[in-house]
């Protein structure tokens, strides 16, 4: 039973960090049709960002209480930072060529985890979280590290969040509606371009919230983090349904289990293989994912 | 309907007087458009004046669409021109055309399934006022416009319900609705009674003839229900292959023989 519990609560930490990467790379994807493989990137710019801050770089950031805060906050601004210069000086000029767009978010995807260890080394850093995040807490028997409830909450108020921001809000109607339809809003005389830095931003800050947060979970950063936890957010993204917020959610939460659990009772490897084995299974039923539209 | 003169402006009860004198809303001066060596449109001059309803028939293949798409700018005119209020406008863009007061729908439906009937129209109130005011600024200050269309349009008790559950006579009440949100001056509808059940057809009817008689839009639309249209238009506009064959009232258009013997005698 206890290790159910902790095999469950891991999962849902898991999800959590890949909804995180999953929905903005959703409603990029959606919106614009364009497949960013610079997600990781950013999702390890907001890593490192965190991590450099947290160990005592940034004045009144730190590893403990709202110095810690201040590092996660400072994380997730260079990454939605890096987001909006990716959005504007790359992937901008390139709406009209998909092809070269795929390739030049490749290129950032696998230039800036370069960068990163040209600077930092590639050696995983040890992340210095709080004390008070790195004990655990009991749970029907089973010690629960406290960090997966910290990914688990901020998963749900990203998600509570993008729900509010795409039901109630001016620019959240265009998006949705450009998930959709791109060609109508514009027949609607409504400058979707607008939406797409927006969107981007979003994305971003979504992924290097997960990656500080990443931090916590893996007790360490190292520049490849990003890249790794890009394929699992893939696969949840098509799980999901392009462009679908609840849909990324639920498989999120989905790959995360299988995952944990596969590996334990099986052999550990065998939980990515299973994830594939899942992905494949889901698309021959619903070949457009788990809702197939933005719910 | 009493008949109308078909050499004098016929203009609708409710319209603005005095318009007569007036530039028409459209002139078409010998349109025409040639795609790829084809020719689709040829030589097509007409005025539309203020308030008035010209519908346009004619078999498929006729051109009836594509020369909705030259005046709503969707395509460019390749010979003649496009005048709106007398202001050339045939090189001009959709959206500036649209800011003209020029409002259109399309053969097919053209709705976002997946978001409410509301959020059409909140949506097409966002675009018709342009600009953003405030970043975070809640969708729901439209509300008062949004309750507003859709009182008039009949949709009220289907404010929250997704696109893609309305049937098909609402889903072209919301099409309308949307168009409304832009108060056009002159809409063109293009078979806004495509794969609508018989039932829906009186309430949409009477609907388009609502927003002619009493709100006084000049409205131009191609339809294929004959019925429909000996109610509604002040003057038929009979196309045939590209060309506008006849363009009278209904009643001189039904007697005139060439159109009998090129369309009606076949199609009807």
């Amino acid at each position: 039973m206890a290790t159910i519990v902790l095999l469950t609560c891991t999962g849902l930490g898991l999800g959590a960090l890949y909804f995180l990467v999953a929905s903005g790379l959703s409603l990029i994807f959606g919106l614009m049709d364009v497949l960013n493989f610079a997600h990781g990137a950013l999702l390890s710019i907001g890593a490192y960002g965190a991590w450099w801050a947290a160990s005592g770089n940034l004045p009144g950031a730190g590893r403990s209480g709202f110095g810690f805060v201040l590092a996660v906050a400072f994380g997730t601004a260079v990454g939605t930072l890096a987001a909006v210069l990716l959005e504007l000086a790359v992937i901008r000029p390139l709406y009209t060529r998909p092809r070269e767009q795929i390739l030049a978010t490749v290129g950032v995807g696998l230039a800036a985890p370069a960068l990163l260890s040209a600077i930092w080394g590639s050696d995983a850093r040890t992340f210095p979280g709080p004390a008070a995040l790195s004990g655990t807490f009991p749970l029907l028997g089973a010690a629960i590290p406290v960090n997966r409830l910290v990914l688990v909450a901020a998963a749900l108020v990203v998600l509570v969040a993008l729900r509010l921001f795409l039901g109630r809000t001016r620019h959240g109607l265009v998006v949705r509606a450009g998930v959709e339809d791109r060609a109508m809003v514009t027949a609607l005389g409504i400058d979707v371009r607008k939406a797409f830095t927006l969107v981007f931003a979003i994305g971003g800050a979504a992924a290097a919230l997960a990656g500080a947060l990443g931090g916590l979970y893996f007790g360490s950063v190292d520049p490849g983090q990003g890249t790794s936890l890009l394929i699992f957010a893939f696969v949840v993204v098509v799980m999901g349904g392009m462009g679908s917020i609840t849909g990324a959610a639920v498989a999120a939460v989905g790959v995360g289990l299988v995952q944990q659990f596969a590996n334990y009772y099986t052999a550990a490897g065998l939980g990515d293989l299973a994830v594939v084995v899942m992905l494949a299974a889901l698309l021959l039923i619903r070949p457009r994912g788990l809702t197939g539209r933005l719910a | 309907m009493a008949p109308r003169n078909a050499t004098a402006p016929a203009v609708a009860e409710g319209a603005a007087t005095g318009a007569t004198t007036a530039a028409p809303v459209l002139r078409l001066s010998g349109v025409g458009w040639a795609v790829g060596g084809a020719t689709i449109l040829q030589g097509v001059s007409l005025d539309v004046y203020e308030g008035e309803f010209l519908a346009f028939i004619g078999p498929n293949g006729a051109g009836k669409t594509s020369l909705f798409n030259l005046i709503s700018g969707l395509n460019k005119a390749t010979s003649g021109t496009v005048e709106l209020d007398g202001t050339d406008v045939t090189a001009e863009s959709v959206s500036t055309r649209a800011r003209r007061g020029l409002g259109r729908t399309f053969q097919t439906s053209s709705l976002w399934p997946a978001m409410t009937v509301a959020e059409h129209i909140r949506l097409a109130a966002q675009a018709a006022t342009g600009g953003s005011y405030g970043f975070w600024r809640r969708a729901g200050r439209y509300s008062e416009q949004v309750a507003r269309t859709l009182e008039r349009t009949g949709l009220a008790h289907r404010a929250d319900t997704l696109a893609g559950s309305l049937s098909h006579g609402e889903k072209r009440k919301l099409e309308l609705a949307v168009l409304l949100v832009g108060e056009p001056r002159l809409m063109l509808l293009d078979e806004p009674m495509a794969g609508v059940s018989a039932e829906e057809v009186p309430t949409l009817t009477e609907l388009i003839r609502s927003l002619h008689r009493d709100e006084g839009r000049t409205v131009l639309m191609v339809e294929h229900h004959m019925d429909v249209l000996l109610g509604l238009a002040d003057r038929l506009a009979v196309m045939h292959h590209g060309t506008l064959l006849a363009l009278d009232t209904p009643q001189a258009v039904m007697a005139d023989t060439t159109v009998q013997q090129a369309y009606l005698g076949e199609a009807l």
